[in-house]
Protein backbone atom coordinates (compact mmCIF):
# COMPACT_ATOMS: atom_id res chain seq x y z
CA UNK A 1 0.00 0.00 0.00
CA UNK A 2 2.74 2.19 -0.09
CA UNK A 3 2.15 3.40 -3.76
CA UNK A 4 -1.37 4.90 -2.46
CA UNK A 5 -0.32 8.06 -2.90
CA UNK A 6 2.54 7.54 -5.35
CA UNK A 7 1.93 10.23 -8.40
CA UNK A 8 3.79 7.96 -10.57
CA UNK A 9 1.40 4.48 -9.95
CA UNK A 10 -1.77 6.63 -11.15
CA UNK A 11 0.07 7.94 -14.28
CA UNK A 12 1.31 4.33 -14.94
CA UNK A 13 0.15 3.25 -18.47
CA UNK A 14 -2.69 1.17 -18.94
CA UNK A 15 -2.12 -2.39 -20.61
CA UNK A 16 -0.89 -2.15 -24.18
CA UNK A 17 -4.36 -3.32 -25.59
CA UNK A 18 -5.67 -0.30 -23.92
CA UNK A 19 -3.99 1.83 -26.32
CA UNK A 20 -5.85 0.58 -29.71
CA UNK A 21 -9.11 -0.50 -28.16
CA UNK A 22 -10.99 -0.89 -31.32
CA UNK A 23 -10.25 -3.19 -33.45
CA UNK A 24 -9.44 -5.90 -30.60
CA UNK A 25 -13.03 -4.85 -29.02
CA UNK A 26 -15.01 -6.04 -31.97
CA UNK A 27 -12.81 -9.09 -32.71
CA UNK A 28 -14.12 -10.34 -29.87
CA UNK A 29 -17.74 -10.75 -31.16
CA UNK A 30 -16.93 -11.55 -34.71
CA UNK A 31 -17.25 -15.03 -34.65
CA UNK A 32 -20.85 -15.08 -33.04
CA UNK A 33 -22.01 -12.18 -35.99
CA UNK A 34 -20.62 -14.18 -38.79
CA UNK A 35 -22.18 -17.71 -37.53
CA UNK A 36 -25.77 -15.87 -36.82
CA UNK A 37 -24.97 -14.11 -40.47
CA UNK A 38 -24.48 -17.24 -42.36
CA UNK A 39 -27.00 -19.14 -40.55
CA UNK A 40 -29.83 -17.33 -39.58
CA UNK A 41 -29.75 -13.85 -41.44
CA UNK A 42 -28.58 -15.22 -45.11
CA UNK A 43 -31.73 -18.03 -44.72
CA UNK A 44 -34.10 -14.97 -43.95
CA UNK A 45 -32.45 -13.27 -46.93
CA UNK A 46 -32.61 -15.41 -49.57
CA UNK A 47 -36.52 -16.46 -48.55
CA UNK A 48 -37.10 -12.62 -49.18
CA UNK A 49 -35.20 -12.44 -52.37
CA UNK A 50 -36.36 -15.33 -53.56
CA UNK A 51 -40.31 -14.35 -53.00
CA UNK A 52 -39.15 -11.45 -55.11
CA UNK A 53 -37.38 -12.71 -57.76
CA UNK A 54 -38.09 -14.81 -61.32
CA UNK A 55 -36.44 -16.40 -63.52
CA UNK A 56 -34.56 -13.29 -64.85
CA UNK A 57 -34.21 -10.70 -62.30
CA UNK A 58 -36.69 -9.63 -59.79
CA UNK A 59 -40.23 -10.10 -60.62
CA UNK A 60 -43.51 -10.39 -58.89
CA UNK A 61 -44.27 -13.45 -60.21
CA UNK A 62 -44.20 -15.52 -57.00
CA UNK A 63 -46.29 -13.21 -55.23
CA UNK A 64 -48.83 -13.24 -57.77
CA UNK A 65 -48.39 -17.01 -57.77
CA UNK A 66 -49.71 -16.57 -54.27
CA UNK A 67 -53.49 -15.77 -55.66
CA UNK A 68 -54.44 -19.67 -56.53
CA UNK A 69 -57.52 -21.27 -54.63
CA UNK A 70 -55.50 -24.25 -52.89
CA UNK A 71 -52.79 -21.95 -51.59
CA UNK A 72 -55.13 -18.93 -50.77
CA UNK A 73 -57.12 -22.09 -49.02
CA UNK A 74 -54.22 -22.99 -47.16
CA UNK A 75 -53.52 -19.79 -45.55
CA UNK A 76 -57.31 -19.52 -44.68
CA UNK A 77 -56.88 -23.47 -43.06
CA UNK A 78 -54.10 -21.89 -41.37
CA UNK A 79 -55.54 -18.89 -39.67
CA UNK A 80 -58.25 -20.83 -38.84
CA UNK A 81 -57.14 -23.73 -36.87
CA UNK A 82 -54.56 -21.15 -35.30
CA UNK A 83 -57.38 -19.18 -34.11
CA UNK A 84 -58.90 -21.79 -33.25
CA UNK A 85 -56.59 -23.46 -31.12
CA UNK A 86 -55.25 -20.15 -29.91
CA UNK A 87 -58.93 -18.79 -27.87
CA UNK A 88 -59.58 -22.81 -26.46
CA UNK A 89 -55.80 -22.33 -25.46
CA UNK A 90 -56.36 -19.34 -24.15
CA UNK A 91 -59.68 -20.20 -22.47
CA UNK A 92 -58.56 -22.96 -20.87
CA UNK A 93 -54.95 -22.35 -20.33
CA UNK A 94 -56.62 -19.10 -18.23
CA UNK A 95 -59.27 -21.15 -16.04
CA UNK A 96 -56.50 -23.99 -15.56
CA UNK A 97 -53.89 -20.55 -14.34
CA UNK A 98 -56.59 -19.52 -12.04
CA UNK A 99 -57.06 -22.90 -10.51
CA UNK A 100 -53.27 -22.77 -9.81
CA UNK A 101 -53.14 -18.87 -8.80
CA UNK A 102 -55.83 -18.93 -5.89
CA UNK A 103 -53.60 -21.81 -4.23
CA UNK A 104 -50.81 -21.90 -2.34
CA UNK A 105 -47.94 -19.65 -4.26
CA UNK A 106 -45.61 -21.89 -2.29
CA UNK A 107 -47.30 -24.91 -2.24
CA UNK A 108 -46.65 -28.22 -4.09
CA UNK A 109 -49.41 -28.44 -6.41
CA UNK A 110 -48.20 -24.84 -8.25
CA UNK A 111 -44.81 -26.40 -8.65
CA UNK A 112 -45.77 -29.49 -10.33
CA UNK A 113 -47.89 -27.54 -12.51
CA UNK A 114 -45.75 -25.21 -13.33
CA UNK A 115 -43.32 -27.65 -14.02
CA UNK A 116 -45.41 -29.99 -16.04
CA UNK A 117 -46.39 -27.34 -18.08
CA UNK A 118 -42.75 -25.83 -18.75
CA UNK A 119 -42.18 -29.81 -19.93
CA UNK A 120 -46.15 -30.02 -22.02
CA UNK A 121 -45.42 -26.71 -23.79
CA UNK A 122 -42.42 -28.46 -25.33
CA UNK A 123 -44.40 -31.38 -26.17
CA UNK A 124 -45.21 -31.57 -29.75
CA UNK A 125 -44.26 -33.31 -33.61
CA UNK A 126 -44.34 -36.64 -34.06
CA UNK A 127 -44.41 -37.45 -30.70
CA UNK A 128 -47.64 -35.62 -29.71
CA UNK A 129 -49.50 -36.62 -32.75
CA UNK A 130 -48.51 -40.42 -32.07
CA UNK A 131 -49.94 -39.89 -28.55
CA UNK A 132 -53.27 -38.78 -29.82
CA UNK A 133 -53.49 -41.62 -32.28
CA UNK A 134 -52.71 -44.10 -29.34
CA UNK A 135 -55.90 -41.92 -27.41
CA UNK A 136 -58.42 -41.65 -30.23
CA UNK A 137 -57.20 -42.41 -33.10
CA UNK A 138 -59.18 -45.70 -35.08
CA UNK A 139 -57.65 -48.14 -33.14
CA UNK A 140 -57.38 -45.74 -29.94
CA UNK A 141 -57.59 -46.18 -26.58
CA UNK A 142 -60.52 -44.09 -25.85
CA UNK A 143 -62.06 -45.02 -29.29
CA UNK A 144 -62.39 -48.26 -28.35
CA UNK A 145 -63.70 -48.08 -25.15
CA UNK A 146 -66.49 -45.52 -26.06
CA UNK A 147 -66.93 -47.95 -29.13
CA UNK A 148 -67.97 -50.38 -26.40
CA UNK A 149 -70.27 -48.40 -24.90
CA UNK A 150 -71.84 -47.62 -28.23
CA UNK A 151 -70.92 -44.02 -29.04
CA UNK A 152 -68.45 -43.92 -31.96
CA UNK A 153 -66.69 -40.60 -32.05
CA UNK A 154 -65.86 -40.85 -35.95
CA UNK A 155 -69.37 -41.43 -36.92
CA UNK A 156 -68.91 -38.63 -39.70
CA UNK A 157 -65.58 -40.02 -40.45
CA UNK A 158 -62.00 -39.61 -38.85
CA UNK A 159 -61.88 -35.71 -37.89
CA UNK A 160 -58.62 -37.08 -35.97
CA UNK A 161 -56.67 -36.51 -39.08
CA UNK A 162 -58.44 -33.70 -40.76
CA UNK A 163 -58.25 -29.57 -39.34
CA UNK A 164 -60.67 -30.66 -36.58
CA UNK A 165 -58.45 -32.96 -35.04
CA UNK A 166 -55.83 -30.51 -35.44
CA UNK A 167 -57.32 -28.22 -33.03
CA UNK A 168 -57.85 -30.57 -30.20
CA UNK A 169 -53.80 -32.05 -30.52
CA UNK A 170 -52.48 -27.92 -30.90
CA UNK A 171 -54.36 -27.43 -27.51
CA UNK A 172 -52.34 -30.01 -25.74
CA UNK A 173 -49.26 -27.30 -26.35
CA UNK A 174 -51.28 -24.13 -26.24
CA UNK A 175 -52.84 -24.75 -22.87
CA UNK A 176 -49.62 -25.13 -21.03
CA UNK A 177 -48.08 -22.29 -22.91
CA UNK A 178 -51.09 -20.11 -21.42
CA UNK A 179 -50.68 -20.55 -18.00
CA UNK A 180 -46.75 -19.93 -18.11
CA UNK A 181 -47.58 -17.23 -19.72
CA UNK A 182 -50.88 -16.20 -17.83
CA UNK A 183 -49.56 -17.40 -14.41
CA UNK A 184 -47.74 -13.97 -13.46
CA UNK A 185 -50.49 -12.18 -14.45
CA UNK A 186 -52.75 -13.63 -12.53
CA UNK A 187 -50.34 -13.42 -9.56
CA UNK A 188 -49.96 -9.07 -9.99
CA UNK A 189 -53.55 -9.38 -8.91
CA UNK A 190 -54.08 -7.78 -5.61
CA UNK A 191 -56.33 -8.95 -2.96
CA UNK A 192 -56.84 -5.33 -1.65
CA UNK A 193 -58.61 -4.45 -5.11
CA UNK A 194 -60.75 -7.56 -4.58
CA UNK A 195 -61.38 -6.09 -1.26
CA UNK A 196 -61.88 -2.46 -2.15
CA UNK A 197 -64.58 -3.79 -4.77
CA UNK A 198 -66.53 -4.90 -1.95
CA UNK A 199 -66.37 -2.53 0.67
CA UNK A 200 -67.77 -0.09 -2.13
CA UNK A 201 -70.75 -2.89 -2.49
CA UNK A 202 -69.37 -4.40 -5.52
CA UNK A 203 -70.21 -8.16 -6.23
CA UNK A 204 -68.09 -10.69 -7.70
CA UNK A 205 -70.16 -9.97 -11.21
CA UNK A 206 -68.72 -6.34 -10.22
CA UNK A 207 -65.09 -7.03 -9.78
CA UNK A 208 -65.09 -9.35 -12.71
CA UNK A 209 -66.71 -6.70 -14.84
CA UNK A 210 -64.51 -3.63 -13.34
CA UNK A 211 -61.58 -4.73 -12.06
CA UNK A 212 -59.95 -7.70 -12.88
CA UNK A 213 -61.57 -8.35 -16.38
CA UNK A 214 -60.28 -5.10 -17.63
CA UNK A 215 -56.78 -5.38 -15.80
CA UNK A 216 -56.43 -8.81 -17.44
CA UNK A 217 -57.63 -7.97 -21.11
CA UNK A 218 -54.53 -7.22 -22.16
CA UNK A 219 -52.46 -9.61 -20.71
CA UNK A 220 -55.18 -12.11 -21.62
CA UNK A 221 -55.31 -10.98 -25.38
CA UNK A 222 -51.54 -10.62 -25.63
CA UNK A 223 -51.47 -14.60 -24.48
CA UNK A 224 -53.84 -14.95 -27.23
CA UNK A 225 -51.62 -13.64 -29.82
CA UNK A 226 -48.53 -15.50 -27.98
CA UNK A 227 -50.25 -18.84 -28.56
CA UNK A 228 -51.74 -17.92 -32.26
CA UNK A 229 -47.93 -17.15 -33.69
CA UNK A 230 -47.46 -20.48 -31.73
CA UNK A 231 -50.03 -22.44 -33.35
CA UNK A 232 -49.17 -20.55 -36.92
CA UNK A 233 -45.54 -21.40 -36.96
CA UNK A 234 -46.09 -25.48 -36.31
CA UNK A 235 -45.20 -28.10 -38.74
CA UNK A 236 -44.03 -31.06 -37.46
CA UNK A 237 -47.05 -32.05 -35.96
CA UNK A 238 -49.15 -31.68 -39.00
CA UNK A 239 -46.52 -32.76 -40.87
CA UNK A 240 -47.15 -36.22 -38.86
CA UNK A 241 -51.03 -36.52 -38.14
CA UNK A 242 -52.78 -34.68 -41.08
CA UNK A 243 -53.94 -36.41 -44.21
CA UNK A 244 -52.48 -34.81 -47.62
CA UNK A 245 -56.65 -33.54 -48.49
CA UNK A 246 -56.30 -30.28 -46.90
CA UNK A 247 -53.13 -28.82 -46.17
CA UNK A 248 -52.36 -25.97 -43.87
CA UNK A 249 -49.26 -23.18 -45.13
CA UNK A 250 -46.14 -25.16 -43.44
CA UNK A 251 -47.29 -28.68 -45.29
CA UNK A 252 -47.88 -26.10 -48.56
CA UNK A 253 -44.32 -25.06 -48.21
CA UNK A 254 -42.79 -28.24 -47.79
CA UNK A 255 -44.61 -29.75 -50.54
CA UNK A 256 -42.94 -27.40 -52.75
CA UNK A 257 -39.79 -28.07 -51.28
CA UNK A 258 -39.11 -31.57 -51.73
CA UNK A 259 -39.03 -32.48 -54.89
CA UNK A 260 -40.10 -35.91 -54.54
CA UNK A 261 -44.04 -34.64 -55.14
CA UNK A 262 -42.84 -33.66 -58.35
CA UNK A 263 -43.97 -30.26 -57.57
CA UNK A 264 -40.84 -28.65 -56.47
CA UNK A 265 -41.24 -25.13 -56.96
CA UNK A 266 -38.56 -23.34 -54.46
CA UNK A 267 -39.87 -19.19 -55.60
CA UNK A 268 -43.43 -20.81 -54.16
CA UNK A 269 -42.24 -21.47 -51.58
CA UNK A 270 -40.17 -19.06 -50.67
CA UNK A 271 -43.32 -16.56 -51.20
CA UNK A 272 -45.19 -18.43 -49.23
CA UNK A 273 -42.61 -18.47 -46.05
CA UNK A 274 -42.32 -14.71 -46.72
CA UNK A 275 -46.00 -14.67 -45.98
CA UNK A 276 -45.91 -16.77 -42.85
CA UNK A 277 -43.17 -14.33 -41.20
CA UNK A 278 -45.21 -11.33 -42.63
CA UNK A 279 -48.21 -12.70 -40.64
CA UNK A 280 -46.21 -13.95 -37.52
CA UNK A 281 -44.56 -10.20 -37.38
CA UNK A 282 -47.67 -8.41 -37.03
CA UNK A 283 -49.11 -10.32 -34.39
CA UNK A 284 -45.96 -10.49 -32.56
CA UNK A 285 -45.68 -6.77 -32.90
CA UNK A 286 -48.86 -6.17 -31.50
CA UNK A 287 -48.31 -8.58 -28.94
CA UNK A 288 -45.41 -6.28 -27.89
CA UNK A 289 -47.67 -3.22 -27.60
CA UNK A 290 -50.16 -5.17 -25.90
CA UNK A 291 -47.04 -6.38 -23.10
CA UNK A 292 -46.34 -2.71 -22.41
CA UNK A 293 -49.58 -2.12 -21.82
CA UNK A 294 -49.78 -4.92 -19.66
CA UNK A 295 -47.17 -3.81 -17.52
CA UNK A 296 -48.21 -0.69 -16.51
CA UNK A 297 -50.49 -2.09 -13.63
CA UNK A 298 -49.54 -5.87 -13.75
CA UNK A 299 -46.03 -5.77 -12.58
CA UNK B 1 -63.84 -13.78 1.92
CA UNK B 2 -66.99 -15.35 2.91
CA UNK B 3 -67.68 -19.33 3.33
CA UNK B 4 -69.71 -20.04 0.24
CA UNK B 5 -67.66 -18.51 -1.99
CA UNK B 6 -64.44 -20.28 -0.82
CA UNK B 7 -66.24 -23.04 -0.93
CA UNK B 8 -67.64 -22.29 -4.77
CA UNK B 9 -63.48 -21.55 -5.19
CA UNK B 10 -62.53 -25.03 -4.42
CA UNK B 11 -64.96 -26.74 -6.51
CA UNK B 12 -64.22 -24.56 -9.36
CA UNK B 13 -60.44 -25.47 -8.41
CA UNK B 14 -60.89 -29.24 -8.47
CA UNK B 15 -62.74 -29.74 -11.34
CA UNK B 16 -60.74 -27.53 -13.48
CA UNK B 17 -57.14 -29.16 -12.37
CA UNK B 18 -59.19 -32.67 -12.62
CA UNK B 19 -60.04 -32.43 -15.90
CA UNK B 20 -56.64 -30.68 -17.05
CA UNK B 21 -54.54 -33.62 -14.90
CA UNK B 22 -57.08 -36.07 -17.39
CA UNK B 23 -56.88 -34.20 -20.57
CA UNK B 24 -52.93 -33.83 -20.53
CA UNK B 25 -52.46 -37.74 -19.08
CA UNK B 26 -54.61 -40.05 -20.73
CA UNK B 27 -52.74 -39.29 -24.30
CA UNK B 28 -49.22 -40.69 -22.36
CA UNK B 29 -50.91 -43.27 -20.65
CA UNK B 30 -52.59 -44.40 -23.96
CA UNK B 31 -49.03 -44.49 -25.23
CA UNK B 32 -47.97 -47.07 -22.95
CA UNK B 33 -51.21 -48.91 -23.33
CA UNK B 34 -50.56 -49.14 -26.80
CA UNK B 35 -47.24 -50.19 -26.87
CA UNK B 36 -47.75 -53.16 -24.77
CA UNK B 37 -50.72 -54.76 -26.71
CA UNK B 38 -50.77 -57.98 -28.06
CA UNK B 39 -51.18 -58.74 -31.89
CA UNK B 40 -54.56 -59.89 -31.52
CA UNK B 41 -57.83 -58.67 -30.49
CA UNK B 42 -57.47 -60.02 -26.71
CA UNK B 43 -54.16 -61.14 -27.15
CA UNK B 44 -52.28 -60.78 -23.61
CA UNK B 45 -50.12 -57.42 -22.64
CA UNK B 46 -46.60 -57.77 -23.92
CA UNK B 47 -43.58 -56.07 -24.14
CA UNK B 48 -43.19 -57.16 -27.81
CA UNK B 49 -43.07 -53.65 -28.95
CA UNK B 50 -40.79 -52.72 -27.10
CA UNK B 51 -37.93 -55.48 -27.07
CA UNK B 52 -38.08 -55.42 -31.10
CA UNK B 53 -36.33 -51.85 -30.81
CA UNK B 54 -33.18 -53.39 -31.21
CA UNK B 55 -33.71 -55.23 -33.95
CA UNK B 56 -34.40 -52.13 -36.38
CA UNK B 57 -30.63 -51.26 -37.31
CA UNK B 58 -32.06 -47.89 -38.94
CA UNK B 59 -33.38 -47.26 -35.60
CA UNK B 60 -30.32 -47.41 -33.59
CA UNK B 61 -28.27 -45.07 -36.17
CA UNK B 62 -30.74 -43.03 -35.75
CA UNK B 63 -30.38 -42.60 -31.90
CA UNK B 64 -26.82 -42.95 -32.29
CA UNK B 65 -26.88 -39.72 -34.77
CA UNK B 66 -29.71 -37.52 -32.40
CA UNK B 67 -27.50 -38.18 -29.61
CA UNK B 68 -24.31 -37.02 -31.18
CA UNK B 69 -26.29 -34.18 -32.99
CA UNK B 70 -27.16 -33.21 -28.88
CA UNK B 71 -23.87 -32.82 -28.04
CA UNK B 72 -22.58 -31.22 -31.39
CA UNK B 73 -25.28 -28.69 -30.54
CA UNK B 74 -24.92 -28.33 -26.92
CA UNK B 75 -20.76 -27.64 -27.34
CA UNK B 76 -21.28 -25.73 -30.50
CA UNK B 77 -23.76 -23.58 -28.69
CA UNK B 78 -21.16 -22.95 -25.67
CA UNK B 79 -18.48 -22.32 -27.34
CA UNK B 80 -20.48 -19.70 -29.73
CA UNK B 81 -22.50 -18.24 -27.04
CA UNK B 82 -21.15 -17.94 -23.87
CA UNK B 83 -17.61 -16.05 -24.88
CA UNK B 84 -19.23 -13.68 -26.95
CA UNK B 85 -21.46 -12.98 -23.85
CA UNK B 86 -19.33 -12.87 -21.14
CA UNK B 87 -17.01 -10.39 -23.73
CA UNK B 88 -20.30 -8.17 -24.35
CA UNK B 89 -20.96 -7.97 -20.92
CA UNK B 90 -17.19 -6.73 -19.99
CA UNK B 91 -16.02 -5.23 -23.32
CA UNK B 92 -19.06 -3.98 -25.48
CA UNK B 93 -21.99 -3.30 -23.57
CA UNK B 94 -23.04 -1.35 -26.46
CA UNK B 95 -23.59 -4.84 -28.48
CA UNK B 96 -25.66 -6.12 -25.34
CA UNK B 97 -29.33 -5.34 -27.15
CA UNK B 98 -28.22 -6.43 -30.39
CA UNK B 99 -26.87 -9.49 -29.46
CA UNK B 100 -30.44 -10.19 -27.94
CA UNK B 101 -32.55 -9.14 -30.00
CA UNK B 102 -30.22 -11.83 -32.72
CA UNK B 103 -30.44 -14.55 -30.34
CA UNK B 104 -34.35 -14.10 -29.57
CA UNK B 105 -35.10 -13.56 -33.35
CA UNK B 106 -35.12 -17.62 -34.06
CA UNK B 107 -38.48 -17.32 -32.01
CA UNK B 108 -40.45 -15.24 -34.34
CA UNK B 109 -38.89 -16.58 -37.77
CA UNK B 110 -40.86 -19.90 -38.24
CA UNK B 111 -38.94 -23.24 -38.64
CA UNK B 112 -39.94 -23.78 -41.37
CA UNK B 113 -39.07 -20.97 -43.13
CA UNK B 114 -35.76 -21.24 -41.63
CA UNK B 115 -35.72 -24.54 -43.48
CA UNK B 116 -36.74 -22.56 -47.10
CA UNK B 117 -33.77 -20.33 -46.30
CA UNK B 118 -31.65 -22.91 -45.10
CA UNK B 119 -31.96 -25.66 -47.96
CA UNK B 120 -29.91 -23.71 -50.49
CA UNK B 121 -27.30 -23.50 -47.72
CA UNK B 122 -27.13 -26.71 -47.17
CA UNK B 123 -27.36 -28.33 -51.08
CA UNK B 124 -24.42 -26.11 -51.13
CA UNK B 125 -22.54 -27.76 -47.92
CA UNK B 126 -23.51 -30.63 -49.00
CA UNK B 127 -21.69 -30.50 -52.28
CA UNK B 128 -18.98 -28.60 -51.31
CA UNK B 129 -18.15 -29.71 -48.05
CA UNK B 130 -19.28 -32.87 -46.67
CA UNK B 131 -23.20 -34.09 -46.57
CA UNK B 132 -23.25 -35.63 -43.47
CA UNK B 133 -26.35 -35.87 -40.84
CA UNK B 134 -23.78 -33.85 -38.81
CA UNK B 135 -24.33 -30.30 -40.57
CA UNK B 136 -27.75 -30.40 -39.01
CA UNK B 137 -26.06 -28.84 -35.69
CA UNK B 138 -25.35 -25.84 -37.67
CA UNK B 139 -29.26 -25.25 -38.02
CA UNK B 140 -29.71 -26.68 -34.19
CA UNK B 141 -27.66 -23.78 -33.13
CA UNK B 142 -29.36 -21.13 -34.01
CA UNK B 143 -32.35 -22.84 -33.14
CA UNK B 144 -31.35 -23.49 -29.28
CA UNK B 145 -29.55 -19.87 -29.26
CA UNK B 146 -33.24 -18.22 -27.79
CA UNK B 147 -33.36 -20.80 -24.99
CA UNK B 148 -29.51 -20.89 -24.38
CA UNK B 149 -29.49 -17.19 -24.47
CA UNK B 150 -31.71 -16.63 -21.79
CA UNK B 151 -30.38 -19.81 -19.48
CA UNK B 152 -26.94 -18.19 -19.50
CA UNK B 153 -28.02 -14.49 -18.96
CA UNK B 154 -29.88 -15.27 -15.96
CA UNK B 155 -26.89 -17.36 -14.80
CA UNK B 156 -24.44 -14.10 -16.18
CA UNK B 157 -26.67 -11.75 -14.20
CA UNK B 158 -26.52 -14.00 -10.63
CA UNK B 159 -22.77 -13.04 -10.38
CA UNK B 160 -20.49 -10.38 -10.74
CA UNK B 161 -18.74 -10.62 -14.08
CA UNK B 162 -17.15 -7.52 -13.69
CA UNK B 163 -15.50 -7.76 -10.07
CA UNK B 164 -14.57 -11.53 -11.11
CA UNK B 165 -12.81 -11.07 -14.32
CA UNK B 166 -11.21 -7.74 -12.79
CA UNK B 167 -10.06 -9.67 -10.21
CA UNK B 168 -8.49 -12.73 -12.00
CA UNK B 169 -7.04 -10.16 -14.49
CA UNK B 170 -5.31 -7.90 -12.48
CA UNK B 171 -3.51 -11.06 -10.95
CA UNK B 172 -2.31 -11.64 -14.06
CA UNK B 173 -5.06 -14.24 -15.72
CA UNK B 174 -5.30 -14.23 -19.54
CA UNK B 175 -8.72 -13.98 -21.05
CA UNK B 176 -9.03 -17.93 -21.61
CA UNK B 177 -8.35 -18.16 -18.11
CA UNK B 178 -11.21 -15.68 -17.02
CA UNK B 179 -13.67 -16.94 -18.60
CA UNK B 180 -13.14 -20.82 -18.48
CA UNK B 181 -12.02 -21.17 -15.17
CA UNK B 182 -13.04 -18.18 -13.18
CA UNK B 183 -16.56 -17.24 -14.65
CA UNK B 184 -18.01 -20.86 -16.38
CA UNK B 185 -17.33 -22.40 -13.35
CA UNK B 186 -19.56 -19.77 -10.76
CA UNK B 187 -22.35 -20.24 -13.17
CA UNK B 188 -22.38 -24.17 -13.56
CA UNK B 189 -26.16 -24.64 -13.47
CA UNK B 190 -26.77 -21.85 -16.17
CA UNK B 191 -24.64 -23.95 -17.99
CA UNK B 192 -26.70 -27.05 -17.30
CA UNK B 193 -29.85 -25.43 -17.75
CA UNK B 194 -28.73 -23.94 -21.56
CA UNK B 195 -27.38 -27.90 -22.24
CA UNK B 196 -30.31 -29.71 -21.24
CA UNK B 197 -32.76 -27.63 -22.47
CA UNK B 198 -30.22 -27.64 -26.41
CA UNK B 199 -30.26 -31.82 -25.57
CA UNK B 200 -34.09 -31.77 -25.36
CA UNK B 201 -34.83 -30.02 -28.60
CA UNK B 202 -32.52 -31.91 -30.55
CA UNK B 203 -33.76 -35.13 -30.01
CA UNK B 204 -36.94 -33.66 -30.14
CA UNK B 205 -36.48 -31.65 -33.76
CA UNK B 206 -38.80 -33.49 -37.20
CA UNK B 207 -39.04 -30.53 -39.26
CA UNK B 208 -35.30 -29.47 -40.45
CA UNK B 209 -34.36 -33.07 -40.56
CA UNK B 210 -37.18 -34.12 -42.29
CA UNK B 211 -37.29 -31.32 -45.14
CA UNK B 212 -33.48 -31.59 -45.13
CA UNK B 213 -33.59 -34.77 -46.20
CA UNK B 214 -31.86 -36.32 -43.00
CA UNK B 215 -32.75 -38.91 -40.33
CA UNK B 216 -32.88 -38.18 -37.39
CA UNK B 217 -34.61 -40.04 -34.94
CA UNK B 218 -37.63 -38.21 -34.87
CA UNK B 219 -38.04 -39.06 -38.66
CA UNK B 220 -36.91 -42.11 -38.01
CA UNK B 221 -39.78 -43.01 -35.70
CA UNK B 222 -42.37 -41.40 -37.59
CA UNK B 223 -41.08 -43.68 -40.88
CA UNK B 224 -41.11 -46.69 -38.68
CA UNK B 225 -44.61 -45.40 -37.83
CA UNK B 226 -45.87 -46.36 -41.32
CA UNK B 227 -44.57 -50.06 -40.93
CA UNK B 228 -44.64 -51.05 -37.25
CA UNK B 229 -46.75 -48.91 -35.21
CA UNK B 230 -46.47 -50.87 -31.80
CA UNK B 231 -42.38 -49.90 -32.35
CA UNK B 232 -43.23 -46.85 -33.14
CA UNK B 233 -44.74 -45.73 -30.11
CA UNK B 234 -42.50 -47.59 -27.98
CA UNK B 235 -40.21 -45.02 -28.93
CA UNK B 236 -41.97 -42.70 -29.18
CA UNK B 237 -42.53 -43.12 -25.39
CA UNK B 238 -38.95 -43.78 -24.64
CA UNK B 239 -38.05 -40.33 -25.86
CA UNK B 240 -40.45 -38.65 -23.95
CA UNK B 241 -39.10 -39.96 -21.12
CA UNK B 242 -35.83 -39.13 -21.80
CA UNK B 243 -36.61 -35.67 -22.54
CA UNK B 244 -38.96 -35.71 -19.82
CA UNK B 245 -36.22 -36.42 -17.16
CA UNK B 246 -34.08 -34.32 -18.44
CA UNK B 247 -36.30 -30.94 -18.07
CA UNK B 248 -37.43 -32.72 -14.92
CA UNK B 249 -33.35 -32.60 -13.92
CA UNK B 250 -33.72 -28.80 -14.94
CA UNK B 251 -36.77 -27.59 -12.97
CA UNK B 252 -34.79 -29.30 -10.10
CA UNK B 253 -31.62 -27.51 -10.75
CA UNK B 254 -33.58 -24.87 -10.24
CA UNK B 255 -34.13 -21.52 -11.73
CA UNK B 256 -30.86 -19.79 -11.62
CA UNK B 257 -30.67 -17.26 -8.56
CA UNK B 258 -32.09 -13.63 -10.18
CA UNK B 259 -30.49 -10.71 -9.26
CA UNK B 260 -31.76 -8.65 -11.53
CA UNK B 261 -35.12 -7.57 -12.33
CA UNK B 262 -37.24 -10.41 -14.81
CA UNK B 263 -36.13 -8.86 -18.75
CA UNK B 264 -37.63 -5.94 -20.39
CA UNK B 265 -36.86 -6.52 -23.63
CA UNK B 266 -39.17 -5.70 -26.59
CA UNK B 267 -39.50 -9.46 -27.11
CA UNK B 268 -40.98 -10.90 -24.18
CA UNK B 269 -41.57 -14.30 -25.65
CA UNK B 270 -41.37 -17.40 -23.15
CA UNK B 271 -38.73 -20.28 -23.43
CA UNK B 272 -41.14 -22.80 -23.54
CA UNK B 273 -42.76 -21.62 -26.27
CA UNK B 274 -40.79 -22.92 -29.66
CA UNK B 275 -40.41 -26.82 -29.03
CA UNK B 276 -40.48 -29.31 -31.75
CA UNK B 277 -43.66 -28.60 -32.95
Amino acid sequence: MIAAGNPDVKTARRPREGGRRFPLHWIGALPFLIYVALFLLLPTAIVVVGAFAGKAGPSLSNITDLNQGFLLNAFFSSLLISTASAVVGAVAGALLAYAVATGNPRGVLRRVVSSACGVLAQFGGVTLAFAFIATIGSVGFIRLWLQERGIDIFANGVWLTELPGLVLVYTYFQIPLMVLVFLPALDGIRPQWREATESLGGGTWHYWRYVAGPLLAPAFLGATLLLFANAFSAYATAAALISQGNPIVPIAISNFLTSETGRNNPGLAQALALGMVVIVAIVMALYALLQRRTSRWLR
Amino acid sequence: MTRARRLRLQVFRVIVLVLGGAFFLVPIGAMFEFSTRGNRVGAPRTLEAWTTIVTYPDLLGAIRDSLGLATITSVGMLVLLLPTMIWVRLRLPRLKRSIEFLCLLPLTIPAIVLVVGLSPVYRWMAINLVDTIFLLSFAYVILVLPFAYRALDAGLSAIDVKTLSEAARSLGAGWGTVMFRVIAPNMSSALLNACLLSVALVLGEFTFANLLSYLNLQVEIFQLGLANAGTSIAVSVASLMFAFILLVILSFFGRPRRRVAPERTGLAYPSAAAGPK
